[in-house]
């Protein structure tokens, strides 16, 4: 258990980034390694950690430690991976108390918040690619702007009714069938 | 303790919510932590930068900064559990019937739904951030003058930066740092 902390240690500390940066270095540790997990296994967690909430790093983490050894082993990997980047943090946090006035530090943050716009943008481009092209999406997207800009509703409001009027659809929409071979 | 409290339950609620993975956190905690007033959104947008820097998850950096700002390290470490015990739970109840899931046409029905709407919540949390980091109302608003609204200097470091980092795909750190630079030469 001890080796499936420090793995989960090593994999939080060293990708940068987030969730996707961690999928090849799960895969090396995980598949290649220690033979925890087979290929269509690991194939499966992914898309299993895609689609629960949280992150995917923490999902895939959980799930590999409960595989192993049971709740215990998912609190152990969960906590390997995000204890490197807790102490970070907290470092970091506690250095730029120090710096809060220093006018140079100022400067780089309005540099920086520049690219964080930019790469906020290209999050909400990159999940709209993944969205279906057809007029339900378009309805909902319009709905999220709308209610969300204006302040109507809360954000978890919001997300609730994507996910009820997406089952609604899969309920009307039975010729799909995607689940035959469940 | 109430308020360590609060903040685990915000974050808890944050980490059931985040769908997609990645930057899906940020627009919910950009509502909680404004609205409550425990950031501006300039401190909450610093914050994002150096959690895109550091290693780990980025909804889970978030949620150490924010918790390490109210009550220092207890806080980061309740914030943290908040938003990791949702994924924990649902993962160690899931994992007993894992294809299944996977495959399960309401499953994917959902993700249907929620995809669109994720996207609108991260581009009007964008729109929130880059108006903090791209006008200047206050200026605006004591001159009168239109000119002072728009912060020319940030708008073109904007557009260079879309253009530049949607052609050469570095990592997100190595941009961050290129803005901290120019940032402290142009500002």
């Amino acid at each position: 258990m001890l080796l499936l902390f420090i793995t989960f240690f090593k994999i939080g500390l060293f990708t940068f980034g987030g969730g996707y940066a961690m999928i090849p270095l799960i895969h090396f540790y995980a598949v290649d390694k220690f033979k925890w997990l087979g290929e269509e296994e690991f194939i499966d967690i992914i898309a299993i950690a895609e689609s629960t909430p949280g992150p995917i790093a923490i999902n895939s983490a959980t799930y590999i430690g409960y595989k192993k050894y049971g709740v215990k082993g998912s609190i152990a990997a969960t906590l390997g991976v995000v204890l490197p980047s807790l102490i970070i943090i907290i470092l970091i946090s506690a250095f730029l108390m120090q710096f809060k006035e220093n006018v140079w530090v100022e400067y780089a943050f309005l540099g920086i918040r520049i690219a964080v716009s930019v790469l906020i943008l290209n999050a909400g481009i990159r999940i709209y690619r993944k969205t279906d092209k057809d007029w339900l999406s378009y309805i909902l997207l319009l709905f999220g702007l709308i209610v969300v800009s204006f302040d109507i509703i809360p954000i978890v409001l919001v997300i609730l009714i994507g996910g009820i009027v997406g089952i609604i659809h899969a309920l009307i929409v039975k010729n799909k069938g995607v689940d035959e071979d469940a | 303790m109430i308020e360590l409290l609060i903040l685990f339950v915000v974050f808890f609620k944050v980490g059931l919510f985040t769908i997609g993975g990645g930057l899906a956190a940020i627009p919910l905690i950009q509502e909680e932590v404004v609205a409550r007033g425990w950031l501006t959104t300039a401190e909450f947008t610093n914050m994002i930068g150096i959690s895109q820097s550091t290693p780990g998850p980025i909804g889970v950096n978030v949620a150490t900064f924010v918790g390490f700002s109210q009550y220092g390290p207890l806080g980061s470490i309740v914030a943290t559990i908040g938003i990791v015990a949702p994924s924990i739970i649902i993962i160690i109840i899931i994992s007993h019937f894992l294809s299944k899931f996977r495959k399960n046409k309401y499953v994917e029905g959902i993700f249907v739904g929620v995809r669109p709407a994720v996207t609108a919540l991260i581009l009007v949390a964008c729109y929130i951030i880059a108006k903090e980091a791209l006008v200047n109302i206050p200026l605006f608003e004591a001159s009168g003058n239109l000119i002072d609204l728009f912060d020319i200097k940030a708008i073109i470091m904007f557009v260079v930066f879309f253009l530049v980092m949607n052609k050469w795909k570095h990592h997100p750190v190595f941009y961050i740092l290129i803005a901290g630079l120019i940032g402290i030469f142009i500002f």
